[in-house]
């Protein structure tokens, strides 16, 4: 190291300014945040399946602490998983790795950033085990239920629970700028718009919507918490508020959120498939386009959450229109992965089998979506199960599949070793597999009329038929298979961090610029900060011998209008490596 | 679809099915053409000996068509979810047919409380009859229903009748169904509301306007602001 003084510990992995250990630290907070929300999910599900059950390792499930287990499980997920590991962590990790930089722009910004995250998730944590536990008003928290403790009953778990979300969202706005600023001024000599791995372009994306809607959210949690402690009267409406005011700021962000996760694991999908099909992705630009798209309609669709809110009936028309125009630029991305795969040499490795499964699996999340944006069916489907399978048709794919998918392929980048590829099938099938049966019997239920955030539906006669318990107990069991596979993951991640065997520098063949960097790599990542010459995605070029073209070789573009076709210019390198 | 787990006793019940069906089979196609297509290229161009992947930027005009006639058609298909959408949309909420009889529903937690109109047909009378979480129909009677809420939001769901209307303090909505099936179901409250948000049963009693009229002689009427003070209280 050619520091000049030995990092003590806290420097090095408690008060670093280092991307990658901030990245790390993300990451991990996320994860452990994932097992508590997974744990949630456990308990909940048991009540579900065998109501009043004593669930092990918790105990018997109460109507309050139910609702705050369901509060919490998708909180949770979403913002202190979801959030956290797409677009902080591998934000963190690959932005300056791929665009060939030593760090982000604002290093110390990236510190106080985590540091407020860690900061929520702490304060989520303590509202836990304050009297009466946490919220329990969903996550989209709803007032006048979220506004008053006589309601809720959770007189400080609620106003902890927007408190957190409140820090959360600070962190990320601090996130958000340092991967924009660093994105738009610290790329590579020669690294010009179009020449930006997609992964980067879009978790940028991703932090530019996430500003843009998350203003209103954070006056109207303002506004939230003093109707809580204060005893102000913005959603109440006796005194003269609106409780409708809060959906409308609440699901201004809320849409927008989706893509805002959406679009990192997209990424993520988009460079795993280009690698591993050995293609040139199908239309960066359509892609690129297809994103800006999305992102702008995103901003005008949040009302087809409140068809049956009590909105002038009238608007729903307008809304149900730019929902379903919103399936154009999302159909259009998945025929252009789908398109990527067409004349490839693929690898099914672990990273490209979970990047597969998002696009199979997404797809049933998005045509579902369907159904819910199509206003005279969601009548009868606002609230019901169908709901709850189909955005986590979605939400699975982006959150799970995507976080397996990034990291199983940085992985020998981010820890210098090489996962176990067979175990790694292990837990990809043990996750599938058992994921669609819970979610099946999910929406076969919500099509049979099961609402929504129930403790226990034996006091519902029409619910209560044996049939559709047994598609309660597949879909917990389901579950508990699932959770137990995560651990085949957790073995292979000891086992190959307890090995020896160092990764090589680019076990993947692949052009991007972090594969050109020790793997892991040191702080300041290069000795020499890289060039780019040409796109992250040329494969197989017919010019070439070898069938990839790294970004920092040096030599002509085939992107440039002036390229000629000529000889191979390459020493005809092969890769050793078997896996490809 | 739907109609294999619930009875359709409303008259746009149907709608609903048929809305749901005719979507159902239109992305079935859509799916199962993505979805196959997906699988079919994955085995054909699995990496094999002596084969070397093709360079497609996907930039040139006859690749991209390949991409845009999907895309248009998808569009083509949306106007005709959006049309349907709209159609029973405006069927179930935005038009207000000319009601027969009115009731009234108000939520709160956790009990819903039904005022049904006596012996003169007429809601907020002296001969109104105050249900707890029974709900009482005529069936072929066009009712509209005058859903409030007394404290947080509820949703008023009749899941045989495929209607849903969130109920919101301080305001009063008015919305419309008629029954076309006698029998008795669920109601739900569909939005969570508070600890007790799944202890909110309550039960529709559809029966035949003889039926309904002798039930209606056994019960003692609650003068109608008496009906709206007791559950104030």
């Amino acid at each position: 190291m050619s520091h000049a003084h030995e990092m003590s510990f806290w420097e090095k992995y408690v008060f670093s300014t280092d991307h990658k250990v901030i990245g790390l630290q993300y990451m991990f907070t996320g994860i452990f945040m994932a097992i508590i929300g997974g744990f949630f999910v456990y308990v909940f599900r048991m009540q579900l399946a065998f109501p009043g059950i004593s669930v092990p390792g918790y105990g018997e499930v109460t109507p309050l602490a139910y609702n705050s287990l369901v509060t919490n499980h998708g909180t949770i997920m979403i913002f202190w998983f979801a959030m956290p590991v797409l677009i902080a962590a591998f934000g963190n990790l690959l932005i300056p790795l791929m665009i060939g930089c030593d760090d982000m722009v604002f290093p110390r910004i990236n510190r106080l950033s985590y540091q407020i995250f860690l900061l929520s998730a702490i304060v989520l944590i303590a509202s836990f085990f304050v009297p009466n536990g946490g919220f329990g008003g969903a996550w989209t928290a709803y007032p006048p239920l979220s506004a008053n403790a006589a309601y809720n009953a959770t007189p400080l778990g609620a106003p902890m629970w927007l408190i957190a979300v409140a820090l959360e969202f600070v962190a990320f706005l601090l996130g958000g700028i340092n991967f924009i600023t660093t994105l738009m001024n610290a790329r590579a000599p020669g690294m010009t718009m179009y020449k930006i791995p997609i992964v980067c372009w879009m978790i940028v994306i991703a932090s530019i919507l996430f500003m843009l809607s998350v203003g209103p959210l954070i006056a109207g949690a303002v506004m939230l918490l003093f109707d809580q402690t204060l005893g102000t009267s913005f959603y109440n409406a006796a005194g003269g508020g609106d409780p409708l005011l809060w959906q409308h700021l609440f699901w201004f962000f809320g849409h927008p959120e989706v893509y805002v996760v959406l679009l990192p694991s997209l990424g993520i999908v988009a460079d795993i498939m280009a690698v591993f099909s050995r293609k040139k992705l199908f239309g960066y630009k359509t892609i690129l386009y297809s994103v800006f798209a999305t992102g702008i309609l995103s901003f005008v669709v949040w009302a087809h959450h409140q068809f049956i809110a009590g909105i002038d009936p009238r608007m729903a028309n307008l809304f149900v229109i730019t929902t379903l125009l919103i399936s154009v630029p999302i159909a259009e991305l998945c025929f252009v992965y789908i398109a990527t795969l067409y004349g490839g040499s693929i690898t099914f490795s672990t990273p490209m089998l979970w990047a597969l499964s998002f696009l199979v699996e997404f797809l049933i999340g998005g045509v579902t979506g369907i159904f819910l944006g199509a206003s005279g069916a969601d009548v009868y489907f606002h609230d019901t199960y169908f709901v709850v399978a189909h955005f986590h048709y979605t939400f699975v794919p982006i959150a799970i599949i995507g976080f397996y998918a990034g990291i199983t392929f940085w992985f020998p980048k981010i820890f210098g070793k090489m996962l176990s590829d067979r175990l790694g099938r292990i837990h990809f099938w043990g996750t599938i597999i058992p994921f669609n049966f819970i979610f099946i019997p999910l929406f076969i239920l919500g099509t049979a009329g099961q609402h929504r955030r129930i403790w226990n539906y034996e006091h519902f006669r029409d619910l209560a038929s044996p049939e559709f318990y047994n598609l309660r107990v597949i879909a917990t069991v389901s579950l508990l298979i699932m959770i137990s596979f995560q651990f085949v993951f957790v073995f292979n991640f000891i086992k190959t961090m307890r090995s020896k065997k160092k990764a090589p520098k680019n076990p993947w063949n692949s052009n991007t610029l972090e594969w050109t960097a020790d793997s892991p790599p040191p702080h300041g990542n290069w000795p020499v900060l890289p060039t780019c010459y040409r796109g992250p995605y040329e494969y197989n070029h017919p010019d070439r011998e070898s069938d990839f073209w790294p970004q920092n070789e040096p030599g002509p573009d085939p992107a440039d209008p002036d390229y000629k076709s000529g000889p191979a210019t390459d020493s005809g390198f092969q890769s050793t490596n078997p896996n490809l | 679809m739907i109609e294999a787990y619930l009875e359709r006793a409303s008259t746009y019940a149907w709608e609903i099915d048929v809305l749901f069906s005719g979507i159902f089979w239109l992305i079935a196609v859509w799916f199962i053409a993505a979805e196959g297509i997906l699988f079919y290229f994955c085995f054909r161009f699995r990496k094999q000996e002596g084969e070397k992947g093709q360079y497609i930027t996907g930039d040139e005009k006859h690749h991209k068509k390949w991409i845009s006639i999907p895309h248009y058609l998808v569009l083509f298909f949306d106007v005709f979810i959006i049309a349907g959408a709209i159609y029973v949309w405006y069927d179930i909420k935005q038009r207000l047919p000319e009601p027969e009889l009115t009731v009234g529903v108000i939520s709160q937690q956790w009990a819903w409380t039904f005022v049904h109109p006596g012996a003169d047909g007429v809601l907020h009378t002296d001969d109104d009859i105050k249900k707890i979480d029974e709900l009482h129909l005529i069936e072929n009677v066009t009712y509209h229903y005058e859903l409030e809420s007394l404290d947080v939001l509820h949703s008023f769901s009749i899941p045989v009748f495929r209607l849903k209307q969130d109920a919101i303090p301080g305001r009063m909505i008015t919305g419309w169904f008629k029954p076309i099936l006698t029998g008795e179901w669920d109601i739900q409250c569909a939005e969570i509301c508070g600890i007790g948000h799944g202890l909110m049963p309550g039960r529709v009693h559809i029966k035949s306007a003889y039926d309904h009229n002798q039930w209606l002689a056994q019960q003692t009427p609650t003068p109608s602001s008496a009906a709206y003070a007791a559950v104030s209280n």
